[in-house]
């Protein structure tokens, strides 16, 4: 065999181990850890169940729980076949049909995620209410007439389905572009029509990445608190905001949150279990399919349902806004809105690059170790976005205020180290958002083919190398679509933000909670379309990238 | 000896995949696992990789061990290519780049050189720039030998390399492939279940059936010379006659008395055991074994033929309600129905002894 | 490779450097004092650069709600920067003090500028401006000699002319508070749940769609925070909204304040300065920059109100120490919750 400097000469022991009394890998050990990490605010909550506040709890058993349980119930549900019933369709048009302005829809429609539901439902109410716009012209034209109440259970749903279908219709998008196009055109060449091959075939086969947005859509839900106080629609939630802000018991409101995250923890792994049997990788070339074209009054209704969902959820509340921000803006626009714009860039940049980077990470070891261990170790890791922002919140303060005393008491720091610093905020927004770049970068690991990593790995390249060299550049959509996520959703996040950050690092969200805490909805648009100017940012990269 | 795997034994849970398996390549050789799907023998190839550890036995590469229980160099350590079923290629890069990925602490213009050297021994000079998707199959499959053997490794190892080509292109490129292995001094082993394939590509072969190897030999040995029921019937057509041992190199069957040199697993050591059975045995014939010839006086009746351009594959009817089978030039176009002269024409004398309660 | 690796390092060096800077500002913050305030930054930060101006004593600030506020504030314990807690409602400083968060102050100043039945009894908080609680209704349809107190609010002849903002606004749980410090649970619970049964429209999210409801008929009268109707009658001077001064005519009685207050952190590292601030902020300049931010009422009887502000009328504010609001809190919800008031 001819001699070739190829290799570095290195005798093959090097780098043998034994695995007798294995260690588990560092690859392991990273995860285990950062799940620990994240655990810790849950344990935080969870704790709060060994001393049960009965006289609260007993309140709101008899008065309060059944009545927003049900309203919890029909939330969800309302939701999850909402975001679904408008992300797939929307997501499988832009992803493999042709249709007139298709092009623009496909970036288009993930504008909505760049505005906070909240902000989307206090423009609904603004709008639709009876003392809005709309009605209030229906009367003086028509006289008294009776309207739905948008401030109902369909109007919380239509608003929340509004904000979050764009998780579904981004990942759900991202499968479709990525599946292989052998199995549609299997199922065409056995007699199915695109619309049965998209049912038996392309929809059950982006199963993973659906349930997964829809997942993260629901986790929202559940966790939020702000677009159903603008409804004051009663939900799960509301109830922890009750137990602590009107009732001073944070004890009862981690309790009620514990029960949350079992239920969530429980739904997420039955939903796991359901599908642990299956595999996704992909069959075939994932080159750009050839699109099916679509003609005449299907072609029409095509770009009316993507105009509609667009005009629903981004181009009424956005023109609402600007309306708003308008009368404001002289009095209220000045230098420190530069400030507030790049405190929330840069904090969204850095957290999309750190929680994709963790995501990714967990998604790695789950790969090279499969098992249950780091299955659930993935799972558990990412409950922190089913968790009401402010528990979280406190949840993460709490143990790290603790450090900090302990630290000042044995006399390593002065004054408190971590409290107030941005090591501790970052920290949170890990925690906060793992789930959500963990989703589509999973989803999308479990594509590429095992052959891959060992033909890697025969040719030398292995750990750090492999990841850079092979996973990175192959879930580079994914890991797009996480990070875009992440930044996001940092943007938007309040109470972390809130609570977690140092003097003087206000974002653009705080500007909107300083504003709407005061009920000063009108002059809380101007930092609100600040904030979606900002949000463009990564779609529009996230465009760019896709049209290449 | 390059690379010897020792009583190598693998299980998962209760589950034996590999069973005491043991055999030895020699550097510049190529050799071949063949065997039905299932039989365990990709799983070897991946303990070989060293992408599964093994739990009994040991692998020595280059005077290395580098598998034992409880010990594994992981694969990136091994300096082993590996080519697999479905490629593996890397959808995100070019097939410069795919075949220079292998390349390390090489400065570019040393790379690339490797990489168009590479290229040009497989045939796609000029190809670096496409992307996989854009090649056919066999193109692909180029790139992934390609790759394997940039870094000239210690071991080339294939995993069915040819499955996913058609008829066609599997045998000329198998024998392409095996003129590269051998332009590059390459030694490698190869996964298959194509006994053509097989055959065509290896210096050594082995049998795999239910995690054992049946046996480790040259093709010519395997075809003329098996010595298990397994091999005799997994390699090359033929049936089994009952016989009759009448010594150490004489066989009696319906057709006649063999005489020569009686292998399988009633050569010498077996033969004890034959005898105490009353010498009863079952006879290997080979279609070739059995020459038609119109002077003959032991007459078989046509029962089936497969037409092949130069021969025709006689399946024929005994006397006895025995079949065997018969390769004749295919001038001697017969009858479904007819009787036709045949007589005995063996070389080697294979014979296992009679299992009364299941034939072969 | 190497564009991974450089931007890697470059991010790690931001880590370093915003780390090491917050560690430094906190090390250095000698010559200023602390805030965590839950009055939003628009009301406080004017005076905040008005008393840096004056007395050259820097302000760090912090907002966010209260409930997150005192969290902090007792997860941080020893050694919390802040020194001074403010709040919107009696009711959080009055959970503060019960978790050992504040600590009293001896301030002759503070004593005299501030009326007893809106500081703490224990002298931990302080009342800073006054947010009278009222009744604002339509006046094309309502005359005002037909109201006269909240519980009337549920009286048979206004069914279907009420609205009121949720029972989770916590001006509504004072309120809720005070009338069962004055009449006890029983009657309150009565009171409350006629005002439900009155409702036109579920309970809206804020004062100001309460008041837009009401002037755009959809019900006639709602009780809102007198400064929302200021900002919404400046921003639309034409609707046809007048306020209405309920509870004058009884003696322990009055119109329901609250009070947008602050109180010395028990760790505070900087108390005398914090002292002094709050002094400051009793003082009649001060007092007119708070009350006058946001269309308050000051607390210091000493000080003139706001023109704008005194011409909706003069008012007998309800006696009862607003400390009541917070005492009485959790019970008020809980009533509230038990008759429906979503």
């Amino acid at each position: 065999m001819q001699r070739l400097p190829v290799y570095s000469a290195k005798a093959p022991r090097t780098g043998a181990f034994t695995f007798k009394f294995r260690l588990p890998s560092a690859w392991v050990l990273a995860a285990l850890l950062i799940a620990m990490l994240t655990l810790v605010p849950v344990v935080v909550v969870l704790s709060s169940l060994l001393t049960p506040e009965r006289e609260i709890w007993a309140h709101l058993v008899e008065y309060q729980l059944p009545q927003l349980l049900t309203n919890t119930f029909w939330l969800v549900l309302g939701v999850g076949l909402g975001v679904a019933i408008i992300g797939v369709p929307l997501a499988w048009l832009t992803a493999v049909c042709e249709f007139p302005g298709r092009k623009q829809f496909s970036w288009a429609l993930l504008l909505p995620l760049a505005i906070p539901a909240y902000v989307t439902a206090f423009v609904a109410i603004g709008l639709l209410d009876f003392t809005g716009p709309v009605q209030t012209l229906a009367r003086e034209w028509w006289g008294p007439i009776e309207f739905p109440s948008i401030r109902s259970r369909g109007g919380v749903i239509a608003v929340m389905t509004l904000a979050l279908y764009p998780y579904v219709y981004l990942i759900a998008r991202n499968a479709f572009l990525t599946q292989g196009k052998h199995a549609l055109e299997v199922a065409q060449s056995l007699g199915l029509s695109p619309t049965v091959g998209f049912f038996r075939v392309a929809l059950p086969m982006a199963r993973p990445w659906i349930v997964g947005g829809v997942m993260l859509a629901l986790m929202e839900t559940l966790a939020d608190f702000g677009t159903v106080a603008v409804f004051n629609y009663d939900t799960f939630t509301t109830a922890i905001y009750k137990a602590w802000f009107s009732l001073f018991s944070l004890q009862a409101a981690s309790q009620l949150a514990s029960l949350l995250i079992v239920f969530v923890l429980v739904v997420l792994l039955a939903e796991q279990q359901t599908r642990k049997r299956m595999h996704y990788t992909q069959t075939g070339k994932h080159s750009v399919q050839a699109r099916i074209q679509l003609t005449g009054a299907r072609a029409w209704l095509a770009s009316g349902f993507c105009l509609i969902v667009l005009a629903l959820g981004f181009i009424i509340p956005v023109t609402q806004l600007l309306l708003w921000a308008s009368e404001v803006v002289e009095q209220d626009l000045d230098a420190r809105y530069l400030d507030f714009f790049w405190h929330s860039l840069a904090l969204a940049a850095i957290a999309a690059l750190l929680v994709g980077a963790v995501a990714l990470l967990l998604s790695y070891s789950a790969r090279q170790h499969p098992g249950f261990l780091l299955r659930i170790t993935a799972r558990i890791a990412t409950i922190g976005y089913a968790l009401p922002g402010a528990v979280l919140a406190v949840g993460i303060f709490i143990p790290i205020a603790w450090l900090d005393n302990r630290l000042v008491a044995v006399g390593w720091v002065q004054s408190p180290l971590l409290q107030g610093s941005l090591v501790v905020m970052l920290l949170a927004y890990l925690i906060r958002f793992l789930a959500v770049a963990h989703s589509p970068i999973e989803s999308q690991m479990q594509r590429i083919t095992r052959s891959v990593d060992e033909a890697a790995r025969s040719l030398g390249v292995s750990g750090i190398n492999l990841i850079a060299r092979v996973h990175i550049p192959m879930l580079s959509g994914s890991l797009l679509t996480a990070a875009a996520l992440v930044f996001v959703d940092v943007m938007k996040e309040m109470p972390i933000t809130l609570m977690t950050r140092p003097f003087g690092w206000d974002t653009l969200a705080v500007r909107v909670f300083e504003m709407t805490a005061a009920g000063e909805w009108n002059r809380a648009a101007l930092p609100a379309v600040a904030l979606v100017l900002a949000g463009l940012v990564p779609v529009l990269l996230l465009t760019k990238y896709r049209s290449k | 000896m390059l690379l010897e795997l020792k009583h190598v034994s693998q299980s998962y849970a209760a589950r034996k995949v590999l069973c005491d398996l043991s055999f030895a390549l020699n550097t510049g050789d190529i050799g071949c696992l063949l065997g039905p799907s299932g039989c365990g023998k990709t799983t070897v190839l991946r303990a070989i990789a060293g992408f599964e550890p093994i739990t009994g036995g040991e692998i020595v590469l280059n005077g290395e061990r580098v598998s034992a229980p409880g010990f594994i160099v992981p694969a990136e350590k091994r300096r082993i290519g590996m080519v697999f079923q479905d490629y593996a290629l890397f959808p995100h890069l070019n097939v410069a780049a795919n075949v220079g990925f292998g390349l390390h602490g090489l400065s570019s213009v040393e790379r690339n050189k490797r990489v168009e050297e590479l290229l040009q021994t497989v045939g796609l000079e000029g190809s670096g720039q496409a992307y996989p998707h854009e090649l056919s199959g066999g193109q692909q499959q180029r790139v992934a030998l390609a790759r394997a053997l940039a870094p000239c490794p210690n071991l080339l190892l294939m995993d069915e390399p040819f499955s996913n080509l058609d008829v066609e292109l599997r045998e000329r490129l198998s024998l392409e492939v095996r003129d590269i292995l051998k332009q590059q001094g390459a030694t490698a082993i190869i996964v298959t279940h194509d006994q053509h394939e097989a055959f065509a590509m290896s210096d050594m072969i082995g049998v795999m059936h239910d995690g054992e190897i049946q046996q480790w030999d040259k093709a010519y040995n395997l075809y003329h010379l098996p010595e298990s029921r397994f091999v005799a019937d997994f390699v090359g057509q033929g049936v089994l006659l009952p016989g009759k041992m009448l010594n150490a190199d004489q066989v009696e069957i319906e057709l006649g008395t063999l005489h020569g040199e009686v292998s399988g697993a009633c050569s010498s050591e077996g033969l004890n055991e034959v005898s105490n059975n009353g010498g009863e045995v079952e006879v290997l014939l080979r279609p070739d074994d059995i020459i038609h010839d119109d002077a003959s006086p032991l007459l078989a009746q046509v029962e089936h033929k497969a037409f092949r351009g130069a021969d025709i594959l006689y399946t024929l009817r005994l006397p006895s309600g025995n079949r065997v089978l018969s390769l004749v030039p295919s001038h001697h176009n017969h009858a479904i129905g007819e009787w036709i002269g045949i007589r005995l024409e063996v070389d080697h004398v294979v014979a296992f002894p009679l299992i009364k309660s299941a034939g072969s | 490779m190497d564009k991974h690796q450089s931007l890697l390092r470059r991010l790690s060096g931001i880590f370093a450097a915003t780390a090491m800077l917050s560690v430094a500002m906190t090390a250095f913050a000698t010559s200023e004092i602390v805030v965590y305030s839950a009055r939003n930054e628009q009301l406080i930060k004017p005076l905040f650069d008005a008393y840096t101006k004056e007395t050259g004593t820097t302000i760090k600030f912090l907002t966010d709600k209260e409930g997150p506020l005192l969290q902090k504030l007792k997860a941080e314990g020893a050694n919390t920067p802040a020194d001074i807690l403010i709040t919107v409602d009696a009711g959080n400083l009055w959970q503060a003090s019960n978790l050992g968060l504040l600590q009293p102050v001896k301030s002759k100043t503070l004593l005299d500028n501030v009326p007893a039945h809106l500081r703490d009894p224990a002298n931990q908080w302080f009342g800073l401006s006054v947010r009278a609680r009222t009744i604002i209704y339509n006046k094309d349809k309502v005359k005002p000699a037909a109201l006269s107190t909240y519980e009337d609010l549920g009286n048979p002849k206004w069914k279907d002319r009420l609205c009121l903002r949720t029972s989770k606004a916590v001006y509504n749980q004072s309120l809720v508070a005070m009338m069962i410090n004055e009449y006890g649970e029983p009657k309150t619970e009565k009171i409350v749940k006629s005002w439900v049964a009155n409702l036109a429209t579920s309970p809206l999210s804020n004062d100001t769609r309460a008041m837009e409801a009401v002037a755009a008929g959809q019900c006639d009268m709602t009780v809102v925070n007198t400064y929302y109707y200021g900002a919404l009658m400046k921003k639309k001077p034409k609707l046809p909204l007048a306020i209405f001064w309920p509870n004058q005519n009884t003696k322990d009685s009055g119109v329901h304040v609250n009070i947008s207050g602050a109180g010395v952190t028990r760790h505070a590292k900087h108390r005398a300065d914090a002292v002094k601030f709050l002094e400051w902020m009793s003082s009649e300049k001060a007092q007119n920059l708070l009350a006058d931010a946001n269309m308050e009422y000051p607390v210091n009887p000493k000080v003139k109100t706001d023109a704008e502000v005194a011409a909706w009328g003069e008012f007998k504010q309800n006696p009862i120490n607003v400390v009541k609001a917070g005492e009485l809190q959790a019970t008020a919800v809980k009533l509230m919750d038990r008759v429906r008031y979503k």
